[in-house]
């Protein structure tokens, strides 16, 4: 299938600052696709690109196969990092003016405004101005303007970190309702943690440049390492050559916490069969790597230049 | 252009329904109105009523000076210790003792009230005496007043300036008067709509509202809109008041015509100034000339209305654009100091040369030249206009320049708009601008 949203080699400078040095993508159509990396690496400025704000000195954007344009503004939803509204305006008034600037008509745009307030609650607030808002309630007239006209391409720029837990959930369930219905996301965040469950599809953006990308299963298949936390009672004493204990920990009663690493050509149940025999067990699970760990080790991999203490980590 | 008119459409009834506006509206042509018909009402107030006793030990009056404006005199005991008493008992407003006098040299009059006199009362005072001296030394050397009124001579200059078109009179003072009137106009109008675009843009960025409506419309559109917005919003302002005003003269012009108050500023100023010893019936006759000027004056009124609104909109779009850029370099309000420096001084400048250059010397070298760069022209131009002869070639040249600066402007605006905008908690300097025109898009 053809990817909605494809980044060719893009390349953008500011002066003397590269932001973004030949970054490919290929976001596939209804899915949630995460644009992750630390602060400063070049994701709003991606963004920005697609967005049409700024052009790229390289490289060019396509939407369906075509060269973005901008007619494609319509076709697009933008929540920026920076988030803000017209505070002297009446919500009704802001969301229908934000809504005709992507071009729907005056009465398309009322009737959407007014299903969307009562969705969210708001509708007792339409006539108020936006400056008498709580600030939960100012993220959720932006989310609505963001999704208004319907754009077939959702771009949320650190969507979670303004938002109060309440409001986070409520969006994350807007949001994976407009996926269902056909929209295609796309997060930018630093905070890999808060999205890795969300999405599908993952680019990890590092300096500019793109380290790694690809669905989140694949992702982490390549990057598991065969490790597994045990939880049990008894005394473990791993004497095999197939086993490698990492870590050991005595707890009270004769409880401990192991994480043990099978070396190549075991399978998990190997390890299980071999505990059952020594031990009572209480819990086995394989140690899957976050998206966070699978970032710095591949920046690790990849640019080791780059990697300064405390640069990487969030 | 669909966008363009929403954004013109927003920022222009954002800013109409406000209650400042309204309030404005309201209040201007009232304190207009009040400018100049609170001095004469004050005037007349505080000069009603007033009486002036004479003590005259010189017999300098052998009649009382004739009432005027509610000015009485009348005569005490010539004894000035009697006299003072007296006063004390009345009510009178001053007590004018003349001394025993030598008519070559007189000197010693003295003046005593309760509280301050004011200035116009001291001056009719003053004038009293003069013209009781005049009287009685026209009467020692035998010449009757009457006689050297006849004498008196009084000439008018007719002004006429010398043009391809021919000869055209035209009145020197109305002239003037039109040119401060336009270019202060126009330099009140780019200031008070140049700042509000640049507080509409600080707004949209720090309320950080900005990057979502650039997703959706060009940063170019978005400027344009806000200055053509801010535009229409001080012509609405600006037509409210004409009409506002013109409705109060109106119905003020029963009890007070603007003619009258015309009449009356003349008079006080005349009166009031420290040279004012000429008679009240001259000061009268001048007024009744400017009247004459106003109505009479021959300037080309097409003209200047047509150039008024091109030099009104083009200063404005020139300088807006130049606000615009300000707004979205900076952050916050005490950042737009340095930069507005540069371009709030031409502005200022022209208006402090035009007393000096302009109205003097309207088609001199310093003249011409203001009237043709984009920064002083709008303002410039119209100061000469009303005293006609600007070649057409200049005007041509001037309204070309000044439309490649609009141009120019809109280019430079739109540049540091574009970059500037989206540019948080920087501090930003001239280096830094310079490199923004150069970015790619």
């Amino acid at each position: 299938m053809q990817p909605i949203l494809q980044a060719l080699n893009v390349r953008k400078a500011y002066g003397q600052h590269v932001a973004l040095d030949g970054v490919s993508l290929d976001i596939p159509e209804r899915s949630i696709y995460g644009l992750l990396g630390p602060n400063g690496a070049g994701k709003t400025s991606l963004i920005r690109i697609i967005t049409q704000i700024t052009g790229a000195d390289e490289g060019e954007i396509r939407i369906r196969g075509e060269k973005l344009a901008p007619r494609h503004i319509a076709e697009i939803g933008y929540l920026p990092e920076e988030r803000g509204l017209y505070k002297k305006m009446k919500v009704g008034e802001q969301l229908l003016y934000l809504a005709r600037l992507k071009g729907l008509t005056r009465t398309d745009a009322t009737q959407r405004i007014k299903a969307w307030l009562q969705r969210l609650d708001l509708t007792p607030w339409a006539d108020k101005n936006v400056e008498d808002l709580s600030k939960g309630m100012q993220q959720k007239v932006q989310f609505v303007a963001t999704v208004l006209h319907e754009p077939k391409i959702i771009i949320l720029d650190e969507p979670f970190s303004g938002f109060d837990p309440i409001n986070a959930n409520l969006i994350k369930d807007e949001i994976l309702a407009l996926r269902d219905k056909g929209a295609t996301i796309i997060f930018s965040t630093h905070r890999m943690e808060s999205v890795e469950e969300m999405c599908d599809n993952i680019a990890l953006i590092n300096r500019s440049r793109k380290v790694l990308d690809g669905s989140v299963g694949a992702i982490r298949d390549t990057f598991r390492t065969q490790t597994y936390a045990v939880e049990g009672r008894g005394r473990l004493l791993v004497v095999h050559p197939d086993f490698e204990v990492l870590e050991h920990h005595e707890r009270e009663n004769g409880h401990f916490y192991d994480v043990i690493r099978l070396h190549a050509g075991t399978a998990p149940n190997d390890l299980l069969r071999y505990l059952i025999g020594q031990v009572e067990v209480h819990a086995f699970r394989e140690l899957i790597p976050s998206i966070n760990e699978i970032f710095i080790r591949r920046v690790r991999e990849t640019m080791p230049e780059t990697i300064r203490e405390g640069e990487l980590v969030p | 252009m669909d966008k363009l008119l929403l954004i013109f459409q927003r920022e222009y009834l954002t800013r109409v329904r406000k209650k400042s506006f309204l309030i404005m509206s309201l209040v201007g042509p009232l304190l207009t109105v009040a400018l100049f018909a609170v001095p004469v009402m004050i005037a007349k107030m505080s000069d009603s009523g007033k009486v002036v006793a004479i003590s005259d030990a010189g017999g300098l009056f052998q009649t009382l000076p004739e009432d005027n404006d509610g000015l009485r005199f009348t005569r005490v005991s010539a004894d000035l210790p009697t006299a003072k008493a007296e006063f004390n008992k009345t009510k009178y407003d001053a007590l004018l003792h003349v001394p025993k006098l030598d008519l070559v040299n007189p000197n010693g009059f003295q003046v005593f009230s309760r509280k301050g006199l004011g200035m116009s009362l001291e001056n009719d005072m003053r004038r009293a005496v003069e013209d009781a001296v005049e009287n009685q030394r026209l009467r020692q050397a035998g010449i009757d007043r009457a006689t050297l009124d006849n004498m008196k001579v009084k000439v008018e200059l007719q002004t006429i300036s010398l043009s391809d078109e021919g000869e055209r009179s035209s009145s020197t003072g109305v002239s003037t008067g039109v040119a401060y009137a336009c270019g202060f106009l126009i330099y009140i109008f780019i200031f008070m709509y140049g700042i509000q675009i640049m507080r509409g843009v600080m707004e949209e960025k720090t309320s950080r509202i900005v990057e979502v409506v650039i997703s959706s419309v060009k940063p170019f559109q978005l400027m344009m809109g806000k200055v053509l917005g801010i535009a229409a919003v001080g012509f609405t302002q600006l037509l409210i008041w004409v009409l506002l005003s013109l409705g109060i003269a109106t119905a003020m012009a029963g009890s007070m015509s603007p003619e009258k108050m015309v009449q009356d500023r003349v008079e006080r100023v005349n009166s009031a100034s420290v040279t004012g010893t000429r008679p009240a019936k001259q000061s009268q006759e001048e007024s009744n000339k400017i009247v004459k000027a106003l109505r009479q004056a021959d300037l080309n009124v097409p003209l200047l209305v047509g150039c008024f609104l091109f030099y009104f909109l083009g200063g404005y779009l020139f300088y807006g654009a130049l606000f615009g850029a300000i707004g979205a370099a900076v952050d916050n309000e005490t950042d737009t100091q340095q930069f507005m420096l540069p371009v709030t001084m031409p502005l200022v400048l022209t208006f402090v040369v035009s007393q000096a250059v302009l109205t003097t010397n309207p088609n001199g070298p310093v003249a011409f030249w203001m009237s043709m760069f984009p920064f002083t022209s709008p303002i410039a131009m119209m100061m000469r206009l009303p005293f006609g002869g600007v070649p057409t070639w200049q005007l041509a040249l001037s309204m070309l320049l000044l439309i490649g600066g609009f141009v120019f402007a809109i280019w430079v605006a739109a540049r540091i708009y574009r970059v500037g905008i989206l540019m948080y908690g920087k501090k930003i300097t001239y280096g830094e601008l310079s490199k923004w025109l150069f970015y790619k898009g």
